[in-house]
């Protein structure tokens, strides 16, 4: 396969590019969100912890 | 026998082992995922009938699988937390549900995409891909509902006896290219037999799904990770941890 | 003295159909809203009678899932806001028997009443006379069905602020291959074919439903009044 054949998938590459793209972004976002997640739940459960110590304060 | 049950039922364990497993679920899916995308894009041969086209289903399909398989996961993983009780189930089920909706909207939108040059059409309304549709108007419930409750037990409860109900969706989803005359191929991987695909396509195909499904175990340990601090907040061993 | 499932039952069921009927508005309420529903369609798609008759199936399942996901919220919510429903749960009768109770109430006054007019509704859309009796028994299946479906949904989002949206999320999903074999068997008897095969698969949807929904639904009301 050549490499602009590679590109053009057999005419087919409108329907095959937008596929794999869209397969990355999934799994980036799954990333992404997964991270953000942890990170957040993180963070609230540091401000409970400091809470719970100036309430005792 | 049972200790390593019992050890999953406990918060902190669940943390750290899910921590320890992400980064090698991710590696391992890194490299699987690599090789399935160059040797099924490049070294695969065009397939007969759909020219290159047919390359789509190397998303496609585990992408499929993956939602299905996550449903069941989230349904499994709610009915013992509903019947032991065990809050880490409920937070598997809670943190598999996002991720498993991901993949059923990857499924259908490359499944519309593989239609429109296949089958001259982007949708139908045959009964696989109305019941994915389904399934992921399913998800949207469990999740809605779930947030829904100002108790996030209760909450969890409630989204765990709907996922339920829902996964009867799911053998539906499968065997509907069987059951009824579907628009959509039948099974080639998923059967008993050998399977009706030549090797120098099944390859790629296989590390895929290999790929997508540790990539998947990989996010689920990350959320997991989320949703135990989430509900164990107030906890002894949350606070000993975020101290040190 | 204690009281036996059978007679708990009917004693649900007459409080339920007695307490109704004092409210007739609400009562009418849904099938008011099932017959403007139906109107709406030729309206605003087209008067032309083989058009309608070529939608009457579709546009009579919707309306019949809407008009009753209307009236689905209201099983539990009153006995839920006043504290009877706890009452009821504390009672020793099982749960089970008055969800059952409470349900086949719900559909007797809305399921069932939506299958009486329907032949006058379905006389709006063209439908054929000879068309009739399979689409009455199959919408008093499907709506059977649906009351067991929305009691699940109603269980589940009782006390819930915007539980009625989330009831409807809930439901429509789990009822879609529902409407897809109700509306079939319909089609197929306007059309003059033979309806055997979607009115088979309707009863069996119903019979699965009507043995398991209510234990769904049981458990689902215990989650809510836990």
């Amino acid at each position: 396969m050549t490499v602009d054949g590679f590109f053009a998938m057999g005419g087919y590459a409108r329907y095959v590019w937008p596929c794999y793209a869209l397969a990355i972004s999934v799994l980036l976002w799954n990333l992404w969100s997964a991270r953000r997640y942890h990170a957040q739940a993180l963070k609230r459960a540091q401000r409970a912890l400091a809470m719970a110590g100036s309430e005792r304060s | 026998m049972w200790t390593w049950f019992y050890r999953l039922a406990s918060p902190p364990y669940v943390y750290r082992t899910a921590a320890a497993f992400a980064p090698w679920f991710l590696l391992i899916a890194g490299i699987a995922i690599a090789y399935g995308v160059i040797d099924g894009l490049v070294f695969a041969p065009p397939d007969y009938q759909q020219g290159n086209a047919f390359r789509i289903i190397y998303v496609h399909a585990p992408a499929g699988w993956l939602s299905m398989f996550g449903y069941t996961l989230m349904a499994v993983a709610g009915a013992i937390g509903l019947i032991w009780r065990i809050k880490m189930a409920h937070a598997v089920s809670a943190a598999v549900a996002p991720i498993g909706a991901s993949f059923t909207v990857l499924g259908l939108v490359t499944g519309s995409l593989w239609g429109r040059p296949m089958w001259g059409t982007y949708w139908a309304w045959d009964p696989r891909l109305t019941s994915e549709l389904i399934l992921l108007f399913l998800y949207f419930g469990v999740m809605s509902l779930r947030a829904a409750f100002e108790d996030p037990a209760r909450g969890d409860r409630a989204a765990a006896l709907l996922a339920i109900v829902g996964v009867v969706n799911v053998p539906i989803i499968h065997f509907s290219v069987q059951w009824w005359n579907s628009l959509h191929q039948g099974a080639t991987v998923m059967k008993f037999e050998k399977s009706s695909m030549p090797g120098s396509m099944l390859w790629p195909l296989l590390a895929m799904f290999l790929g997508f499904m540790l990539f998947f175990g990989a996010m689920l340990c990350m959320r997991l990770r989320g949703e135990v601090l989430n509900r164990e907040r107030q906890s002894s061993w949350v606070r000993e941890m975020l101290r040190a | 003295m204690s009281v036996g499932a059978g007679s708990a039952m009917s004693l649900v069921l007459r409080r339920e159909l007695t307490l109704s009927f004092r409210r007739p508005d609400q009562l009418l309420q849904p099938l008011v809203f099932f017959l403007i529903v139906t109107t709406l369609f030729p309206l605003a798609l087209s008067p032309e009678l083989s058009l309608l008759r070529d939608m009457a199936p579709g546009v009579l399942w919707v309306a019949a899932l809407l008009a009753s996901l209307l009236s689905m919220e209201g099983l539990f919510k009153s006995d839920a806001e006043d504290g009877t429903l706890e009452q009821l749960a504390l009672s020793g009768q099982s749960l089970g028997v008055i969800v059952i109770a409470k349900t086949l109430a719900h559909w007797l006054v809305s399921g069932a009443a939506l299958v009486v007019i329907s032949p006058l509704v379905a006389t709006g859309l063209a439908v054929p006379i000879e068309a009739f009796p399979i689409m009455m028994l199959s919408l008093a299946m499907g709506t059977l069905t649906l009351s067991w479906l929305g009691a699940i949904g109603a269980g589940l989002t009782v006390g819930l602020r915007r539980g009625s949206v989330l009831l409807s999320l809930i439901v429509l999903p789990l009822a879609m291959p529902l409407l897809i074999f109700g509306a079939n068997a319909t089609d197929r008897a306007i059309g003059g074919e033979t309806a055997a095969g979607a009115l088979y698969f309707l009863a069996a949807l119903c019979v699965f439903t009507t043995s398991l929904a209510p234990l769904a639904a049981t458990a689902a009301l215990r989650i809510t009044l836990e």
